[in-house]
């Protein structure tokens, strides 16, 4: 007896990071550029009150849609920050991750058959998540002559128009693109033209330095069609503690929960409470870590910049995206690796679009940044 | 934040960068940063940069105590009098007023338990205007500035990750 993949699972590869991760595992000491997580620590109030609850033994599971008073401050907030009006009781579902909710829209909306436009570069998960729910992918190529923003034309020349749903993710992980208000129209535009459902993951959107956050979902006639995902992971470095959410009508809620009740039962609990006091009392440590990444960022552009890199200037997440000087990036990265000790990730691994770029993270120490601007400073000599 | 504010901030959290790190990372010409940090200092706005340094990783021992001062004032004395008269101390390393039981929050510092004690009992008790000294021996640092003296957070992300 063997164990035979399904069909389904074999047209899925295996992660093309898995390679880096590798090589940059071989080596101590290596100050990596390659992270896709904050390098704080979570605020302490958030991670006392998920203390507090396991004094408490607070550790029984939640209502499948995660803890009333978590989706009530989630409502408050996301109204508060974005301007999107959504029901703590029929239009929130709290999820193990950003990423659950994203496989859960997957497999909830999707037959085999269907085909999903996804937004490229982006993050790791979404064309997997398509494919294991049986859906065909339509790569839509951001350019970097657009600042790797989403238009029009790109979303006409891929084919888009012909899928049932459109991934996009912004602020962008890997480029750190974001799009403004004024930037979404023709996108939303677009979506009701052709009649797409939306999937917007937006679980960077705190970390937007050069104008507010602006959710797709906000739009005259797209809250009925998009499934908006954020989390804790980002804003509140809560990565390790798995805690997500997705805002969507009613119904799309529902079939979400009806999943996710058998696959995951509720998310982790001791995160919940985390959160809930995340939302109450951290909005100044989030405002500092912020403004943190803010000058990381402006250090990173200016360094490039008079190294002669061409970078276009991201204003989101926590990376910046620079042309690769060699042409052969992956022969980059290792040689950065080998040679001076800095990891950074090619940017054809997160899809089309991607190619010729260096996905380069700065959520690491200011006088880590220093040392490995240096060292591809002397690299490039 | 006022470009002042943002020099400021910076260097509050680190003043050994230089004007090129501030200037690269608030989007400020390196001129402009140098040209505020001198006036930052001129005004006294900025009084000093010093190291913050855990004395337990040191060979060096000092000692140093808090002490708390209870003082009467009259027509003639004011706490600024005597905050003036005891600042003048090299064994005094920080001094403030406070609310509460006392009047004055002071931070002394000295290479022996009898050397600090001799301060108090010979140079700061003999004031007139002070009626009462306690004194508080430092037996251990966690936190000085804002700075935690822990071995801190090992960075165990994984090194590459989406």
């Amino acid at each position: 007896m063997t164990f035979e993949e399904s069909e389904r699972l074999s047209t899925v590869p295996p992660s093309g990071i898995r390679r880096f991760f590798e090589i940059a595992e071989e080596y101590d000491d290596i100050i990596s550029l390659g992270v896709g997580e904050p390098d704080f620590a979570p605020p302490w109030s958030a991670r006392d009150a998920a203390i507090a609850s396991l004094e408490r033994g607070q550790t029984s599971y939640t209502a499948n849609r995660g803890m009333r008073e978590l989706r009530e401050r989630i409502a408050d907030d996301v109204h508060s920050r974005y301007g999107l009006d959504y029901d703590a009781g029929e239009e929130i579902l709290v999820t193990s991750g950003a990423s659950e909710a994203i496989d859960l829209a997957f497999r909830a909306f999707h037959d085999p058959g269907d085909s999903v436009a996804v937004a490229q570069p982006c993050y790791l998960s979404y064309v997997p998540s398509a494919t294991l729910a049986g859906a065909d992918v339509i790569d839509v190529p951001t350019r970097e002559e657009d600042d790797f923003k989403l238009t029009r034309e790109v979303l006409e020349e891929s084919g888009a128009g012909e899928a049932e749903t459109l991934v996009l993710c912004y602020p962008n992980n890997p480029t750190g693109a974001t799009m403004t208000r004024e930037e979404l129209v023709p996108v939303a535009d677009f979506a009701r033209e052709h009649d797409l459902q939306v999937f917007s993951d937006e679980i960077y959107a705190e970390l937007t330095y050069e104008h507010d956050h602006a959710s797709i979902a906000s739009f005259p006639g797209m809250r009925e069609r998009t499934v908006v995902f954020n989390g804790f992971s980002k804003a509140y470095a809560m990565t390790g503690l798995r805690l997500g959410y997705a805002l969507a009508p009613p119904e799309a809620i529902e079939a979400m929960n009806r999943i996710h009740q058998y696959t995951m039962l509720s998310a982790p609990t001791t995160a919940q409470h985390a959160a809930v006091d995340a939302l109450d009392n951290c909005a100044d440590d989030v405002a500092e870590m912020r403004a943190q990444y803010d000058r990381r960022r402006n250090y990173l552009l200016s360094r490039f910049d008079d190294m002669g890199i061409d970078c276009f200037p991201a204003a989101g997440a926590f990376y910046v995206f620079p042309e690769c000087p060699w042409d052969d990036a992956d022969a980059f990265a290792e040689a950065l690796i080998e040679e001076e000790g800095v990891a950074v990730v090619p940017g054809h691994v997160f899809g089309a679009g991607g190619e010729g770029h260096l996905r380069v993270t700065y959520a690491t120490s200011m006088s880590d940044l220093k040392e490995a601007m240096a060292r591809i400073e002397s690299f490039l000599d | 934040m006022s470009t002042r504010e943002e020099i400021l901030a910076l260097l509050r959290e680190n003043a050994r960068y230089s004007n090129e790190d501030i200037a690269r990372q608030t989007g400020l010409d390196e001129a402009e940063v140098a040209e505020t940090i001198e006036e930052l200092e001129a005004e006294g706005v900025i009084r000093g940069y010093q190291a913050i340094v855990d004395p337990s990783k040191t060979d060096v021992e000092r000692v140093r105590a808090s002490v708390e001062l209870n003082v009467t004032l009259d027509r003639e004395t004011s706490y600024a009098d005597i905050s003036e008269r005891l600042a003048k101390f090299p064994e005094v390393t920080d001094l403030r007023l406070v609310s509460g039981d006392f009047d004055f929050a002071m931070e002394v510092e000295g290479d022996s338990m009898s050397e600090v004690s001799r301060f108090i009992s010979e140079k700061v008790a003999p004031v007139p205007e002070i009626t009462q000294t306690v004194t508080h021996y430092i037996m251990e640092s966690y936190k000085e500035r804002g700075v935690e003296f822990g071995d801190g957070r090992d960075d165990d992300r994984l090194s590459i990750s989406p």
